[in-house]
């Protein structure tokens, strides 16, 4: 093992799974580095789940390999699932037992028994925020809570490697917020956390983001690093008198690709272009709509991942 | 091996599941009493009025041949036959009998004689019964004083045939002693293969099942530790339709326990095989269900006998029926409880039973690891 290797949690080379004729995930190759959280980005069907599940050992990929803390999740998948926790895009729990039933279970099935047992459960009982409830039973709790406990209970055996599926699907903005919080304080702690996700907001969260689309990786690296990527776009913030009709103006010409309203001023995407400032000036002037500033701003994620979707579907429509 | 936290959790979702656990151990009971009772076609302690204008000790004596059985109860005697329509009609009596003067005469003489029967027709099941237990005792009588007679005259006559007037109108035996054996394999068939695959696709519907299998328990921990607790209830619920066979119905085991417990293992391993097969076709519980139905609780109940005897079952079901583990198991049952037999006359009954037992868990634990590595 090398110093490189390391540092690394997981590697994907080449792998590719494929049900029937429809291929689901469609070589990808990418490497998380130990304690980041790596944010597996992509819309509903891209292929996250099916990913995350040839990580875990429960899907054989059909081609490619994988290792998790350096060991080949197809050759040794005992020896990986000793070091990994999973929490499922369902939350995984019993709603018939009690909250303390739950963390037993699943204490119980990672071999934790006495002591220690009983420290993790105190442990996972704080986190979820479940003093005083223990004995409640789970299916009467509300989705943020049984969410926490869900990761509670899949953490329970302080595994090196954290994967979460979706883990903030159907639960409210105040809890999904929470639960980051709780990602931060497990990567701060050491812990590698892969975290599949559909929502932008996240994504900025995270220290590198993988972009899945119809099972290609269309984009890999940091948040900033795929803002700055995108250099044949230059998006502009305007600040104007009438940012409505600015939006209305600009919406329809043939080389501006996006345009969207934040407070008193707009946003607005554009094919990178020296004249494209004095062309948005002269624009705003013709319909008297006084200009403020024109300042050029970093591109939102979003920005990003539908201008990568387009070229790939570009790209998709040429091949065929 | 890790089975504790299984098996804990299992019999904790159980007993918070009032109603699975009613249908698990108590609708056996249930269903044992209220089958046993409805089904009990022996028609017992028919109250008998006898008018006996002989009054003669070979009238008696005919009187008291007739009667003695726990079928025929002689409860009235009457000086004539004017209170025999009240009784009758009041269903204080459900058969009358007029033995006529000179009964004793034609008796010694080896004449025939004609004695009146009157059978309450109210209920016609009942009335042909009694009809039939009455000509039966005649038929009897008659045929032990035609013996003497010829015998006082120096010939020999040989009564061959000992008549059993229930085996007549019951020839199917439709009995409790009967039924108790056939719930048997209702009942364990109800808690293993249905329980056993609804159990393992609701966890699977819940996304629970992905957690285990993303642990360090192995597949067979996560099947035996639930295998555990249903082979348990199951066991208990067998061991409730013995006791409250033998209680209401006097139906106890003649051969032994221990044989007996060790086909109802098998056949669970079989249930439980036919479940875990079961839960990895089936998408989720409703399908599930509806297949564990129909593949074990309907040929179970179709052999149990409380339908039709299997000879005269359509050839489809026929052949179902020789596939599946449940006929092998009652013939054992049935000879177990009610001939008393051991190991030796029901072997090849045996075998065939674990023969199906060792295919269902075999298969089944291909099945799962398939699904564990696709
Ligand atoms: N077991 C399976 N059999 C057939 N198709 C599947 C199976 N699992 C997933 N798929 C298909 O693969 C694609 C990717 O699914 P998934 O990985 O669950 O997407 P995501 O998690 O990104 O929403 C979807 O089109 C889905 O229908
Ligand atoms: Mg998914």
């Amino acid at each position: 093992m090398t110093t490189q290797d390391k540092d690394i949690a997981v590697t994907v080379e080449g792998l590719t799974r494929t049900f029937g004729e429809f291929t689901a995930v469609d070589d990808i190759s990418f490497r998380v580095k130990r304690g980041e959280v790596f944010g597996f980005l992509g819309p509903n069907g891209a292929g996250k789940s099916t990913t995350i599940r040839m990580l875990c050992g429960l899907l054989a990929p059909t081609a490619g390999v994988a290792t998790v803390g350096g060991i080949d999740v197809m050759r040794d998948p005992d020896s990986v699932k000793a070091n990994i926790g999973y929490m499922s895009q369902r939350f995984s729990l019993y709603e018939d037992l009690t909250v303390s039933q739950n963390i037993d279970f699943y204490g119980g099935v990672y071999g934790l028994e006495g002591e220690r047992l009983k420290e993790r459960r105190a442990w996972a009982v704080r986190m979820a925020g479940l003093v005083g409830k223990e004995n409640e039973l789970t299916g009467a709790l509300s989705g943020g809570w049984k969410q926490r406990l869900a990761l509670g209970c899949a953490i329970l055996h302080e595994p090196p490697i954290l994967f979460l599926d979706e883990p903030t699907g159907g639960v409210d903005p105040v809890s999904r917020r929470r639960f980051w919080d709780l990602i931060y304080d497990l990567s701060n702690g050491g812990t590698t956390v892969f975290v599949t996700t559909h929502y932008m907001d996240e994504a900025e969260h995270c220290n590198t983001i993988g972009f899945i689309y119809a099972g290609r990786l269309v984009a890999l690296g940091s948040p900033t690093e795929l803002k700055q990527g995108l250099s044949s776009m230059t998006t502009y913030e305007v600040k104007c008198a009438r940012p409505l009709d600015a939006v209305d103006a600009f919406q329809e010409l043939p080389w501006v690709k996006e345009t969207s309203i934040f407070g008193h001023a707009f946003h607005v995407t554009v094919s990178s272009d020296p004249s494209a400032v004095g062309s948005i000036r002269d624009i705003l002037m013709n319909d008297k709509n006084e200009v403020e500033a024109i300042e050029e701003i970093l591109p939102s994620l979003e920005d990003v991942f539908i201008h990568l979707i387009s070229e790939e579907d570009r790209r998709k429509a040429k091949a065929a | 091996m890790n089975l504790a936290p299984i098996v804990r959790k299992e019999f904790r979702q159980i007993s918070r599941d009032r109603r699975a656990l009613g249908i698990l151990v108590f609708l056996p009971g249930l269903l044992l009493v209220l089958v046993g009772y409805a089904l009990n076609f022996d028609v017992k302690n028919l109250s008998v009025a006898v008018v006996d204008e002989d009054r003669s000790p070979e009238s008696r004596h005919f009187v008291q041949s007739l009667t003695g059985s726990e079928y025929l109860v002689h409860k009235w005697s009457l000086d004539d036959r004017s209170g025999i329509d009240r009784l009758l009609e009041e269903g204080e009596a459900q058969v009358a009998l007029v033995i006529p003067r000179g009964f004793a005469h034609a008796m010694i003489e080896g004449k025939s004689i004609q004695v009146q029967v009157i059978v309450d027709g109210a209920n016609a099941n009942t009335a042909a019964i009694a009809a039939g237990y009455v000509a039966l005792g005649i038929q009897d009588y008659s045929s032990r004083v035609l013996a003497q007679w010829l015998e006082r005259h120096g010939a020999h006559i040989l009564v061959p045939i000992d008549i059993r007037p229930r085996l007549l109108f019951n020839p199917e035996l439709k009995t409790a002693k009967y039924l108790v054996p056939g719930l048997f394999g209702l009942i364990l068939m109800l808690s293993t293969v249905i329980s056993t695959s609804l159990s393992v696709v609701r966890e699977k519907e819940l996304g629970t099942m992905e957690q285990l299998k993303t642990s360090p328990l192995k597949a067979y921990e996560i099947i035996i530790g639930k295998a555990v607790p249903y082979l348990g209830i199951a066991l208990l619920a067998a061991t409730l339709i013995l006791v409250l066979g033998w209680l209401m119905f006097d139906v106890s085991v003649r051969g032994s326990l221990l044989v007996l417990y060790v086909a109802i293992f098998i056949f669970l391993l079989a249930g439980l095989g036919q479940g875990l097969v079961i839960s990895s076709v089936a998408k989720n519980q409703q399908i599930a269900f509806f297949i564990s139905v129909f593949s074990s609780l309907l040929p179970a109940f179709l052999l149990s006998g409380f339908v039709f005897p299997l000879s005269s079952m359509p050839m489809i079901l026929q052949v179902i029926a020789n596939i599946l583990p449940t006929k092998y198991f009652l013939v054992i049952v049935r000879a177990v409880i009610l001939k008393g037999v051991g190991i030796g006359p029901v072997w090849d009954q045996f075998l065939a039973l674990s023969l199906f037992s060792a295919f269902a868990i075999g298969l089944s634990s291909i099945r799962l690891h398939r699904e564990l590595s696709s």
